[in-house]
């Protein structure tokens, strides 16, 4: 039992770690040297600073929304997890825990989805994916994967 | 000993002639507003005396196309401009190969003429080289902004029109509105959640008042307590420690 418990928590915060990482690293897309996106796409020329902004991509600020939203679910549900531990019937099930978490897992595969699809016409021709949405993607099955795991776990003495 | 620092001289251009091959220069990036004339300038290096053969050739590549038409040429002391392509009426040489130079002039600029032109010229016996590309980029009326971002990064720059665009969205309103709405909807749902519930316990109070009949309106908030405590098994323990309170009092009083 206090394995699966621990099992669980450990999964949670690995999803937790792991969205926040994706959401507040600005390393969507690398071109080998600099990292861009998400929050800002900067490139140095003549000593200055020449950025690019989300005026002209609505759909990058529906990502950088999608993938807060996502993140606040996810603390959401981990403090409705702790929280129901405590105070849950016993045989009860994690209900909000894994709504907040499923939903979680729905923004950020929105997200990863919009991103993907949407930044081939954005990003320049060498550019590759960084760190920071490989990391997205990850998020997606791993916190659907935790919140099945609320809906099925009951608690026992 | 000048004569033989003259013919050293004379022996090794005639060498470099051989090895060197012909340089052809043009800009990199030309820059004409819409209806302007544009003038393409095309030279080039070559350690020939300059032939009366010397030939130059334009060809234009269109943004997007894989192949360029041929529009001008200069061969055999004769210009030839395009009659029948796009700049026909519109081009004019303005070179003079004697010296080398090998440009033209292009008249009333439209959006169609954005593209590569390329300049190829030879200078017989020298006609080992690579040509020369400018890009030509034509734009609407242009209008000199600078843009300052929260963290004072200013951005000089030319406002480009090509075709009209739609109003951009400001940075942060899309986020924004979707991080309200989404918030907003939770907390929502979550106050009518607890409002049902308060209302669910009011009614089944009320039923439960009608059962006991008179036991004494000072006990009306103890009991409304005790209903809650019933149907909402998380706060058990505060009810409990309510219940406890009332009690006391009660036996107090």
């Amino acid at each position: 039992m206090l394995a699966i418990l621990l099992a669980t928590i450990v999964l949670h915060l690995t999803d937790l770690i792991i969205l926040f990482i994706s959401t507040c690293a600005n390393a969507w897309r690398t071109d080998g040297v600099a990292n861009y996106d998400l929050w800002y796409d900067c490139t140095q020329r003549n000593g200055g600073y020449n950025c690019r902004g989300t005026n002209d991509a609505d759909w990058l600020q529906a990502v950088q929304a999608l993938m807060v939203l996502a993140t606040i679910f996810c603390l959401i549900s981990f403090i409705f997890f702790l929280c129901q531990l405590f105070t849950l019937v016993k045989g009860g099930r994690f209900f909000f825990t894994a709504v907040f978490q499923v939903l979680a897992s729905l923004f950020v595969m929105s997200g990863a989805i919009i991103y993907t699809v949407m930044s081939p016409e954005w990003k320049n021709e060498n550019d590759t994916y960084g760190y920071a949405f490989v990391l997205a993607w990850l998020a997606f099955p791993l916190t659907l994967i935790s919140g099945f795991i609320y809906i099925v776990l009951r608690k026992k003495e | 000993m000048l004569s033989v620092l003259a013919l050293t001289s004379v022996v090794l251009l005639g060498i470099a002639s051989q090895i060197t091959a012909i340089v052809v220069y043009t800009s990199w990036e030309r820059h004409a507003l819409v209806g302007s004339d544009v003038r393409l300038s095309c030279s080039f290096f070559s350690w020939q005396w300059t032939s009366p053969d010397v030939t130059f050739s334009w060809q234009y590549r269109p943004d997007g196309a894989k192949e360029g038409i041929s529009i001008f040429h200069y061969g055999g002391g004769a210009a030839y401009v395009d009659n029948k392509g796009p700049f026909r009426d519109r081009l004019e040489f303005v070179g003079n190969p004697s010296r080398r130079d090998g440009s033209i002039l292009i008249k009333n600029l439209d959006f169609s003429d954005n593209g590569t032109f390329t300049c190829d010229a030879k200078n017989p016996p020298d006609i080992v080289g690579r040509p020369s590309s400018v890009r030509l980029l034509v734009f609407e009326k242009v209008n000199l902004t600078s843009q300052c971002s929260f963290s004072g990064i200013c951005r000089l720059g030319w406002e480009e029109k090509m075709r009209t665009f739609p109003v951009p969205v400001q940075a942060g309103v899309v986020t924004g509105a979707i991080i309200g709405v989404v918030l907003g909807l939770l907390i929502l749902i979550v106050a009518i959640y607890y409002l049902m519930r308060f209302l669910v316990a009011r009614r089944v109070f009320s039923l439960s008042m009608s059962k006991h009949g008179k036991k004494g309106k000072g006990k009306e908030g103890s009991q409304q307590k005790q209903v809650l405590a019933v149907t909402d098994p998380v706060k058990l323990k505060a009810a409990a420690s309510e219940k406890k309170k009332q009690e006391s009092r009660r036996e107090k009083k």
